[in-house]
């Protein structure tokens, strides 16, 4: 079966993608709205997040139970996440309940009710959770990481700080969904069972006369020190360590994302082998490509005991800088046959669809169906990836260290 | 949607759910053997045993292993529970042979010195991983309080000093033991060649030998503890609570998850509106987890540790409400609605349904589809929840809390 994406842009701009695939008895669909924690004025780090918490309670003629026991009854599964660029919210259900899943959604987007007897309430659900980063160090070492190494607002991340958290009053959390729920930069996947004339001229009812917002520009500042030490009373030592790469928007993304993919897909990839294998230093170790619109990096994190820790530091560094040196056929064709599994599984999720779709537009403003991926895959070569690594070699490394004891780096740093 | 099964002379069983539109096959060997089968001595065994079945057989080196397992794409991976170790793989329906061949090579592992010293530091690691993070292996203390000399109690990651002490012949003994073919599953789901499947499995295993493989079933007599432990360096302090609750072979489990759901899904439920809505837990919910002859609720509970007595009291008296005065059919029906949606959903997955068509042949020797799965969510009624309330009381269990505090009011 060909696969086909569907794409209307609205006038005001809103962009609808959708990808059916009628085998599925489910739809899945993602809104990004870019209302992401960059948008943050610099004295109220964590608006967005406590701006889409308060859109949760209660939209359109719903009050905050209301909302949530409707779209329980529809069988919503429903996710939110804020990003750096984005708000998204999303849903999976059987297909027969997408209709009435997007009228809710629609209120939300236009109509929240933002009620101000609740904000204290959404101001301490958004203070518990910048609390609970502090027991959690692994993940706390890899939003340090982002932070120190992209200028702001790019590194940020949702959670804000307490200082911010604490001066956002009702009237800033109005003006921000006012200015940043807009149709401009908006995007809908949907994937799954659906009919798509129907879907298009449902969601054109839905948004067609919303208004656009206001842009703004956004400035960006150096974060400053690239090589840091969080001390913590842990048993392990957290090491994150970051690179540039490029854009998923970039030409060259896909050698870039293979090669890390030789580094470290797979149980046979080169970090878990050195790292973990050979060598027994941490159960969990990896690097993963990080897109941003216009930049790219490559994060990567290891987390071991402290006595461990500098010769963890030592060969996962080693590891990155031995990458450029090229990647070999054998583990090139392995990577293929990942990622074309990869491809066909992920067919069989409407969920992982809607939000590549919806991300896809977001960087490349299109959508890409899966047997495009596949050929560019398929194009991919041990001289096209290496021409691209012998270019663009890990250096001018951003490491965060999160532990009872600082560690030397003494490898790639300029 | 097809259910098909087999066994070999020597008990291996093999079941399957064919499914001819599915794009992908899952594969996994599930081994009835677990934290609670192990004694003292080799307390973790099951778990670094799971990790050593990756190291290596007569056939491959621990290389080989990954490398090929890679070749093919697969998704793979493997978890060790209280009562079951699964090594699983999802692939492509044209690698069945490849995957299947070296499923079936890594269950008669070598088990080799070298590998066994290395790993064992990765081991180590992993507990110290799990140590650093919320409840900082707390829940193994509430285990071991609630269950109290029944084998339920056992950690599944074992101690430092126990992996430490553990030695390459007593896990090579407990292997012989415990990976014996009739107390093995072979289970598939998605587009697979079953007949295939059942010649392959012969070839593989069928000189596989056989031993017996007990496991001891006692009755449960759940303690009531109320433990606190201080650790300084948390910012949050995390309670939980374990209850008795149905189990596995018990029809009435599928209530107990309905009426979890209703209290305590971190979406929508009562503790979600008492607790977590208006931000005075970072989280609160409470979930049900069946085992062989064992079942147990569990409450877990985050928030600032001056909140933490105030926040129990007002759990406790969710649980003790529900008792009380019951649930609502409204409440009921939202809970379904959502639970068939996840079925649903999940379904759509072969690596899903691989554990579901294996979990439940392993459990009851039973297969559900499902739609059956779906019928029976459905046929629920207030009575059954009402009736499981009385059964299994939400308010008489175990208790632990960690974090900053030194002392907390029990309610």
């Amino acid at each position: 079966m060909s696969q086909k994406i569907f794409t209307h842009v609205y006038a005001n701009g809103m962009v609808l993608l959708a990808e059916p695939n009628p085998s599925l008895e489910s739809v899945a669909f993602t809104f990004l709205s870019p209302s992401g924690c960059r948008y943050d004025p610099i004295d109220q780090a964590g608006l967005a997040t406590m701006s889409a918490d308060m859109a949760l309670r209660g939209a359109g003629n719903r009050d905050s139970r209301q909302f949530i026991n409707d779209l329980e009854t529809l069988g919503v599964n429903k996710h939110e996440a804020v990003t750096n660029a984005h708000t998204s919210f999303s849903g999976a259900m059987l297909a027969e309940n997408l209709s009435p899943a997007l009228d809710i959604y629609a209120d939300l987007l236009r109509r929240p009710v933002l009620p101000n007897d609740k904000l204290e309430e959404a101001r301490q659900v958004v203070l518990l959770e910048l609390v609970a980063i502090e027991d959690d160090p692994s993940h706390k070492v890899m939003l340090e990481l982002r932070r120190r190494h992209y200028p702001d607002p790019y590194g940020r991340s949702s959670q804000g700080d307490l200082a911010g958290i604490q001066s956002i009053t009702q009237q800033d959390v109005e003006r921000y969904c006012r200015n940043r729920y807009r149709p401009q930069g908006t995007i809908l996947g949907v994937a799954g069972k659906f009919d798509w004339e129907q879907l298009r001229d449902h969601v054109g009812e839905l948004f067609g006369d919303w208004p656009e917002g206001r842009e703004e520009d956004i400035a960006e500042t150096e974060i400053g020190e690239k090589i840091v030490h969080l001390e913590h009373d842990s048993s392990q030592t957290q090491i994150g360590i970051a690179y540039e790469s490029v854009a998923y928007s970039n030409p060259d993304y896909f050698q870039a994302s293979g090669a890390i993919g030789v580094l470290s897909g797979g149980m046979s990839s080169r970090l878990f082998t050195e790292v973990r294998e050979k060598r027994g230093l941490c159960y969990s170790v990896y690097a993963t490509p990080h897109s941003l619109e216009h930049r790219g990096a490559v994060l990567c994190y290891a987390g071991t005991s402290a006595e461990r820790a500098q010769e963890t530091l030592d060969v996962t560094l080693g590891e990155l800088v031995r990458l450029s040196q090229g990647v070999e056929a054998a583990e090139l064709d392995r990577l293929k046959a990942r990622i074309k599994s990869g491809l066909i599984m992920q067919q069989e999720s409407s969920s992982a669809r809607s939000s590549s779709l919806a991300r896809d537009w977001h960087h490349l403003k299109r959508g890409r169906t899966l047997e495009e991926v596949g050929e560019i895959v398929d194009r991919l070569s041990c001289e096209t990836i290496n021409k691209y690594l012998a270019e663009h070699p890990a250096r001018d490394f951003t490491i965060v260290t999160l532990g009872q004891q600082p560690l030397e780096v003494t490898v790639g740093v300029s | 949607m097809e259910f098909l099964k087999a066994q070999l002379p020597n008990g291996l069983e093999i079941v399957a759910e064919f499914d001819p539109n599915a794009h992908s096959a899952g594969y996994g060997f599930f081994v009835q053997t677990g934290s609670r089968d192990e004694t003292d001595d080799i307390s973790g065994v099951s778990h670094f045993l799971e990790h050593m079945v990756f190291k290596g057989t007569p056939h491959r080196s621990a290389d080989d292993v990954n490398r090929e397992f890679d070749e093919m794409g697969a998704h793979y991976n493997a978890f060790t529970s209280e009562e079951n170790t699964v090594y699983h793989a999802a692939v492509l329906p044209e690698y069945q042979e490849p995957c299947v061949a070296l499923l079936a090579d890594i269950m008669r592992p070598s088990l080799r010195q070298a590998d066994f010293d290395t790993e064992k530091k990765v081991i180590i690691e992993e507990i110290k991983m799990y140590s650093d993070e919320p409840p900082f292996g707390a829940d193994d203390r509430l285990k071991a309080a609630f269950f109290g000399s029944h084998p339920m109690a056992r950690s599944i990651l074992g101690t430092e000093e126990s992996i430490i002490a553990l030695t390459a012949e007593q896990m090579l003994e407990y292997f012989r033991r415990r990976y014996s073919p009739g107390n093995i599953l072979l289970a598939a789901a998605g587009r697979i060649d079953f007949d295939a499947l059942v010649k392959q499995a012969t070839d593989l295993c069928g000189a596989w030998d056989a031993v017996e493989a007990p496991r001891e079933r006692p009755e449960v007599d759940a303690a009531e503890a109320f433990l606190v432990e201080q650790r300084d360096s948390a910012a949050q302090e995390y309670i939980m609570q374990l209850m008795s609750g149905p189990a596995a072979n018990d029809a009435d489990r599928f209530a107990a998850k309905i009426l979890a759901t209703v209290l305590g899904d971190d979406s929508g439920s009562r503790l979600y509106w008492e607790l977590v809505d208006n931000g005075l837990a970072e989280h609160a919910s409470l979930s049900h987890y069946d085992y062989d002859h064992a079942g147990v609720y569990m409450t877990s509970l985050g928030c600032e540790p001056e909140r933490a007595a105030e926040n129990l009291a007002t759990l406790v008296a969710v649980l003790r409400d529900a008792e009380e005065n019951g649930i609502t059919q409204e409440e009921l029906t939202q809970a379904q609605s959502k639970i068939n949606s996840r079925i649903v959903l999940s379904s759509e997955r072969p690596k899903n349904r691989l554990f579901n068509v294996g979990g439940n042949w392993l459990q009851r020797r039973e297969y559900r589809s499902v739609r059956h799965d779906l019928d029976t969510v459905s046929a629920v009624s207030l009575d059954d929840i009402h009736a499981v309330m009385a059964k299994y009381p939400l308010t008489r269990g175990s208790t632990l809390a960690i974090g900053p505090l030194a002392t907390l009011a029990q309610p």
